[in-house]
């Protein structure tokens, strides 16, 4: 179990965790900061306070009704599907790789690969606006010709300097 | 070299015996299908195995033993030894469980212990769909034969230790069989059914043939037709794909009953066909005297253009006359409409689609009168701009060669320059006159068009939605499968590495994509450059082309 500071391509801490479970089957976790209460009182107080704002003026009650309808579902909407938790890697020797996202609602998304449809795990370098992030990357074979790249998995969607140690511990 | 063992759970309490199963060639890993108790006779579960396999076509041997050890039982492991030199294997598996330990014991390092859920996986079917009987390029993955394994040994399963038999084995059904009497009575009752339907339905498509396909009523019969052949055939669904299809026909058309079973009732309800029939001849009439007005302001200066006096009121004439011949045939069918509308309500127990089809067709025959005009305005103006192309060449000394396809010089005599010339100046003079109508009428017509468009549109969409897909994903997720997740059980020391295989359904919107029924979608014939072609030159113009069904 190795607990080092990382941070990911915004500034957000992360962590990083490594598990052994046998000779040929490791699992890596990166964890994500939780949600921020402070961030969500203010974006509620926000819309909250613009709703009210224009009720003032128009005078019409489903302006404030839709306005808690639309921060709700905006909520549910955000930690069902954009809030990521923590993202899981584990490798099975001989079988495959697994990668798996868990939302913050619970929510759970997973897609095995195969070692036959494997070809590398590599680290790519992208230009991100003004900066350049490296991000640890599956190579997948194409099935008409084993050669060559069908497509390219990025794992995980944080910065590389955890890349660098998941990629020396596998 | 890794072992990978996949070992079904409904075996994990399972006493003592052989294990049965399949090794994956090329893979260095085996698949346990069943586990066979004692006692047992040697030569009998080699007659078994050899029936079972010239069966299932699938190669079962006896790959090891499995020790479970009970109170009171002991001394098993010599015996266990000595099964290996009955059967014969070039690897011999030994997995023994301790009571109170949650591992297996097995021998060997190097193993990984895969457990898997076999009725889900026997009934799951992985995606991107490959048939088996399909010879295709691709190595089929290690995955996909575990799973091919298992549903094919589906024979392996029908005897069990609770049947009077030479051998007692367990698997899945040992968990409690399943089965329901109404079920299987069914199945038996439907092969006559479908034979006597089928019979049916080729009477229904002689018939058929008969009447013209341009009503759209005609088009969607025929096409529910061909579908109820496809259902209703005595044969059974050979691969997964055909067996979808044929579900989601029968699934679909249930839900298009009912959904027309829903129309009837709202509006025989509080007599709203008759309401609505009432309304139906004074929204004609209302159609007829906006377009008298429109033909009225046509005949006059519109949009401050100045029109050729004569050809404006000749025109103008005879498509008010036309107007007048209409409404005057809607007012004698009036005292019928109301019954015929009622008759005609009723076929919407057919379907909803059935009504929706039926109300296009009433659109198309209510607005027939546009299209008459369209067709006049839209010839006539063909006519011209043909004219006034050949005699722009005769102007300029040129000639359509008809036998090369191409523009020839050409050298006219004077009289015959001289009649062509004039023709091309009266024909251009009046061509703004001409134009006007061509374009009002075609306008009409493509509104017409497009709410027949938006009909058909909303039909192929009941017609083509998978819901039997859907509702599959929802109730039973794991008979749709996009992969596997595997969870790592907790580990004790000593025993190999545990690993839980799960199946993880398809997302819903590959289920969509995956499951489109073809359908005889009404798709534009033409693209918008062909369109605006056709419509320039005055080309009668029909855009939405019917696709004939393709089976895939």
């Amino acid at each position: 179990m190795a607990e080092e500071e990382f941070t990911d391509i915004n500034g957000n801490s992360i962590s990083l965790d490594c598990q052994t479970h046998s000779a040929f089957c490791r699992e890596f976790t990166v964890t994500s900061p939780k949600l921020s209460l402070r961030k969500v009182m203010v974006y509620t107080c926000f819309v909250w306070l613009f709703a009210y704002a224009v009720f003032f003026f128009t005078e019409n009650t489903a302006v404030l009704s839709s306005a808690i309808i639309l921060t709700l579902v905006g909520m549910m909407i955000h930690i069902h599907f954009v809030k990521v938790d923590h993202e899981t890697l584990l490798i099975i020797g001989s079988l495959g790789v697994q990668l798996s996202s868990s939302y913050a609602s619970g929510r759970e998304s997973t897609i095995f690969i195969e070692m036959s449809k494997l070809k590398d795990i590599v680290i790519n370098e992208a230009v991100y606006m003004h900066s350049i992030i490296y991000y640890l990357c599956i190579l997948i074979k194409d099935p008409a010709d084993p050669e060559t790249v069908a497509s390219v998995v990025p794992l995980f969607n944080v910065r590389s300097s955890c890349c660098c140690s998941i990629a020396k511990a596998k | 070299m890794v072992l990978k063992i996949f070992f079904p759970q409904c075996c994990n309490t399972a006493d003592s015996g052989l294990l049965v199963g399949h090794w994956i060639p090329g893979h260095n890993s085996a698949v346990v299908l069943a586990v066979i108790h004692y006692p047992f006779i040697p030569g009998q579960v080699k007659k078994y195995l050899s029936e079972l396999q010239s069966q299932t076509q699938v190669d079962l041997t006896v790959l090891g033993s499995w020790s479970m050890p009970k109170e009171g039982k002991e001394g098993m492991d010599s015996f266990l030894k000595d099964l290996s030199t009955i059967f014969p294997q070039k690897c011999w598996l030994q997995l023994s469980r301790e009571i109170g330990k949650r591992g297996f014991i097995c021998q060997g390092d190097k193993i990984i212990l895969i457990h898997y859920d076999q009725r889900k996986v026997m009934l799951s079917q992985l995606h991107p769909v490959q048939d088996v009987s399909q010879k295709s390029d691709i190595e089929p993955s290690e995955l996909r034969l575990v799973f091919q394994t298992v549903a094919q040994s589906q024979p392996l399963f029908f005897l069990d230790k609770y049947d009077d038999g030479p051998l007692k084995l367990t698997h899945w059904q040992s968990e409690g069989r399943e089965a329901s009497i109404i079920a299987e009575l069914l199945k038996q009752a439907s092969v006559p059914v479908c034979i006597f339907l089928t019979w049916l339905l080729s009477l229904w498509h002689w018939f058929l043939l008969f009447i013209s396909s341009k009503l759209s009523t005609c088009v969607q019969s025929g096409y529910r037709a061909v579908h109820f052949k496809t259902v209703f055939s005595p044969k059974k669904a050979a691969t997964h794909m055909e067996f979808m299809r044929k579900a989601n026909i029968f699934v679909s058309f249930l839900l298009d009953i009912a959904l027309g079973l829903l129309l009837i009732s709202w509006l025989y309800r509080e007599n709203r066909i008759s309401k609505l029939a009432d309304t139906l001849v004074p929204v004609a009439d209302r159609v007829a005297k906006e377009l008298q007005e429109l033909l009225e302001w046509l005949m006059g200066a519109p949009a401050g253009l100045k029109m050729n006096r004569a050809l404006d009121q000749v025109l103008g004439r005879f498509f008010l006359y036309h107007i007048h011949l209409w409404s005057s045939y809607i007012h004698l069918m009036s005292p019928f409409i109301e019954r015929i509308l009622w008759y005609v309500g009723l076929s919407a127990c057919l379907g909803l689609t059935f009504a929706l089809s039926v109300l296009s067709d009433i659109v198309a025959l209510l607005t027939f009168h546009i299209y008459c005009f369209y067709v006049y305005g839209a010839r006539l103006y063909c006519l011209k701009i043909y004219g006034l192309s050949s005699l722009w060449r005769l102007f300029r000394g040129k000639k359509w060669n008809v036998l090369r396809q191409r523009v020839d010089s050409c050298s006219y005599d004077l009289d015959q320059l001289f009649i062509g010339t004039l023709l091309f100046t009266i024909l251009l003079f009046l061509l703004p006159t001409t134009a006007l109508y061509y374009l009002v009428f075609t306008l009409l017509r493509l509104v017409v068009v497009l709410f027949q468009g938006v009909i058909h549109l909303s039909v192929d969409f009941i017609n083509s939605f998978h819901l039997f897909a859907i509702g599959l994903r929802i109730c039973r997720p794991y008979r749709l499968a996009e992969g596997v997740k595997f969870k790592v059980l907790c580990q004790e020391p000593g025993t190999p590495l545990h690993l839980m295989m799960e199946i993880n359904p398809l997302k819903c919107s590959s289920v969509l994509q995956c499951y489109r029924t073809p359908t005889y979608s009404c798709y534009p014939k033409d693209s918008w450059a062909a369109l605006c072609k056709k419509l320039f030159v005055g080309e009668l113009i029909y855009p939405w082309k019917q696709k004939t069904d393709k089976t895939d």
